[in-house]
């Protein structure tokens, strides 16, 4: 990896997250310092439980710390109020689920729109072509009007991107963006994330129970109660879409 | 997000569940339309009793013995009855005490029954002059009126109201024909055109000299100045000067009376303009509490908006934790959910007044129970309706919206 001067995208300190379930404490975060540099593609992987959600949920400035800092593009996110964290969610991260989270009456396109909606500035008609653009991306120009209800998963989550993608952040989070999807959909999701890394230069960080999805990534961090047990750069494996042994899984 | 978008989003939301959504509104018509109804009956009401009284004339003012009705009905008593006279009567005909008094008609009246052959009713009866007839705009249509002759002769004679004159003699014109009254014989002179709708019907009444009531119908004894009134009605020269023979007439009954400056009234003098207003005042009460009738409705029809958007916050946690995912803000979410809950209630608001204006609209003239009901459809009152059906939605919806912008959007997005 090339050494960068540049602030990091996102820089963990001392990070921790505690829940409180009756008299009983759970540590999801226990202590993460963590530094991610612009256009890195970073997979999260750790047994379920070991607080990858968490971490995302953090980062995706859903979520604040117990304590310990977290600074988004060089942003003390701990100072930020109710208003300026929706506006960092809408502005500089777009977040990407494992259960698509789709608005069920809405059609594709109206669901990418959506972020849009809400950051002003926008007129109907720029909202739109953003939003066919942002499909056109993902493959689905074919669906611009189908509801969540009316396509396979594979495409829903396509859909999930292009909302992701669709006011152009340099930060996508995805957690478990493949957990739901059949190996070919897999497949087809990670190329897409591959190809936002590569030609689009965007950072992208995936968690994933899939050894071979994270293989996928340039680097590799393991989380095991709340902490980090590994990380380590890899040079990425491309998933072949059309390996038969894969797709009886 | 602008206030096109939030619409347009509540809109989507609201017709996603038409039923759900009609179903609530419907409380909100059921409310607004019965305020625009009642409101357009007690109205009416008002109305048509003020055009009533005003329709014997402004210029009436009514003199009556006895202290004020509130003092009666504290004090109890009725004061004293024989307070004022026919003497009082004529002072008030003075051109110079009382410069703005054009007529004055004193009345007394009698209660008995009235016979023709085997026709019988029981009459309301007043003792009355000539002038009685000019001082509540009646006219004869048989006959003549009684004369000033009539009540210094203490004559025998009557005229009848249309309703007394019906029952007694059918369509026949009575005048001529004999008529006997608690026992004695009178001639019939005349009959007065039917006047329905008045305030004080003179249709079932019959009236005989004002002499004649005193001294044959209520064994009446003394000068004739002295007979007692029982209401002595005047009219002023115009209806500009109705205040100033108010005063003139408290002036000479006082003096007559010879009334100390501490001492009270010992009369009443009640203008047309106060019995309307005492009367708008009672009608205005009843408007009034017709309206909080018909607000309960609309109250509990904004209960119903509370309920479903209650329901609707919880069905659609999801949905707000991917709207604040993806950037929106509390307030947004807020926004959302009272834009919602103003659409239905302003929806049902437009619905309630077109529905309600229609009920008063084909409500009036329509008859119930004998009485006509007249409507008066007021625009100001539609507006009120609309705007009070819009703080009904802006206040049950607001609770459900603060409930759902403080949502944690995690825990939103995990719930099933
Ligand atoms: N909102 C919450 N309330 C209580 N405990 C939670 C909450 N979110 C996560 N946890 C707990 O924190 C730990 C980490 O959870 P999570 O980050 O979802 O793990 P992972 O995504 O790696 O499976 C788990 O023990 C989980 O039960
Ligand atoms: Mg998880």
């Amino acid at each position: 990896m090339i050494a960068k001067t540049t602030t990091p995208v996102i820089e963990l300190v001392d990070v921790t997250r505690q829940f409180q379930i009756g008299t009983h404490v759970v540590r999801a975060l226990d202590g993460i310092n963590l530094k991610i540099e612009s256009g890195e593609m970073v997979a999260i992987i750790g047994p379920s439980g070991s607080g990858k959600s968490t971490l995302m949920n953090t980062l995706g400035c859903l979520d604040q710390p117990s304590s310990g800092s977290f600074v988004l593009n060089g942003q003390y996110v701990s100072e930020l109020s109710d208003n300026q964290l929706a506006e960092t969610r809408s502005r500089q991260l777009g977040f990407v689920f494992q259960s698509y989270n789709l608005l069920p009456r809405e059609t594709a396109i109206s669901n990418v729109e959506l972020p849009l909606k809400y950051s002003g500035g926008y007129s109907g008609k720029e909202r739109r072509v953003a939003a066919r653009i942002a499909l056109d991306r993902v493959g689905l120009s074919e669906r611009y009007d189908h509801r969540p209800m009316q396509m396979s998963g594979g495409e829903q989550q396509r859909v999930g991107i292009a909302r992701a993608l669709v006011k152009n952040p340099d930060l996508i989070l995805a957690d478990e963006p493949t957990g739901n999807l059949d190996t070919k959909s897999s497949a087809e999701v990670i190329e897409m994330l591959h190809s936002l890394n590569e030609n689009d230069g965007k950072t992208i960080v995936v968690v994933t129970h899939d050894i071979e999805v994270a293989e996928a990534m340039k680097r590799i961090i393991a989380f095991r109660d709340g902490r980090i047990v590994e990380d380590r750069a890899v040079v990425p494996k491309r998933i072949n879409a059309q390996s038969p042994d894969r797709d009886n899984q | 997000m602008n206030a096109r978008l939030l619409l347009a989003t509540a809109l989507t939301s609201v017709g996603a569940n038409k039923l759900r959504a009609s179903l609530t509104l419907l409380g909100i018509v059921i409310g607004v339309s019965s305020v625009i109804a009642m409101m357009a009956v007690g109205r009416g009401a008002q109305v048509s009793v003020t055009a009533r009284i005003s329709d014997l004339g402004t210029e009436l003012i009514t003199v009556r013995p006895g202290a004020d009705a509130l003092r009666f009905a504290f004090f109890g008593g009725g004061g004293n009855s024989d307070v004022l006279s026919l003497e009082d009567a004529f002072a008030l005909r003075d051109d110079v005490f009382t410069p703005d008094v054009k007529l004055v008609a004193p009345e007394n009246s009698f209660s008995g029954s009235a016979s023709v052959g085997s026709e019988n009713t029981f009459v309301n009866g007043l003792g009355v002059t000539a002038e009685y007839l000019e001082s509540r705009n009646l006219t004869i249509v048989w006959g003549r009126n009684i004369s000033n002759v009539d009540v210094e002769n203490i004559s025998l004679v009557a005229v009848l109201g249309s309703e007394t004159s019906e029952t007694l003699y059918g369509q026949r014109n009575p005048v001529g024909s004999k008529i006997k009254i608690s026992g004695r014989e009178f001639t019939v002179i005349g009959v007065i055109e039917s006047q329905q709708g008045t305030i004080s019907n003179p249709d079932s009444s019959i009236f005989v000299p004002i002499t004649t009531a005193h001294y044959r119908m209520n064994n009446g004894k003394g000068r004739v100045a002295s007979i007692s009134v029982s209401s002595i009605s005047v009219l002023a020269s115009s209806e500009a000067t109705v205040d100033d023979a108010r005063l003139d007439i408290s002036t000479v009954l006082r003096l007559r009376h010879e009334l100390g400056e501490d001492d009270d009234d010992d009369f009443q003098i009640i203008t047309q303009q106060d019995t309307i207003e005492t009367l708008e005042g009672t009608e205005g009460t009843f408007v009034i509490l017709l309206g909080a009738i018909a607000g309960i409705s609309l109250l509990v029809g904004g209960i119903g908006v509370m309920n479903i958007m209650l329901v609707s916050v919880t069905e659609r946690t999801r949905e707000i934790g991917i709207r604040r995912a993806v950037g929106a803000k509390r307030r947004d979410i807020l926004l959302q959910f009272v834009t919602e809950a103003v659409l239905m209630t302003f929806a049902g608001g437009i619905l309630g007044v077109m529905l309600g204006w229609a009920i008063a609209y084909f409500g009036n003239g329509a008859t119930v129970d004998g009485d006509i009901i007249e409507t008066v459809i007021e625009t100001h009152i539609a507006v009120i309706a609309l705007c009070v059906s819009v703080a009904v939605g802006l206040f049950f919806g607001i609770y459900p919206a603060v409930r759902a912008a403080s949502l944690n959007p995690i825990e939103a997005l995990r719930h099933e």
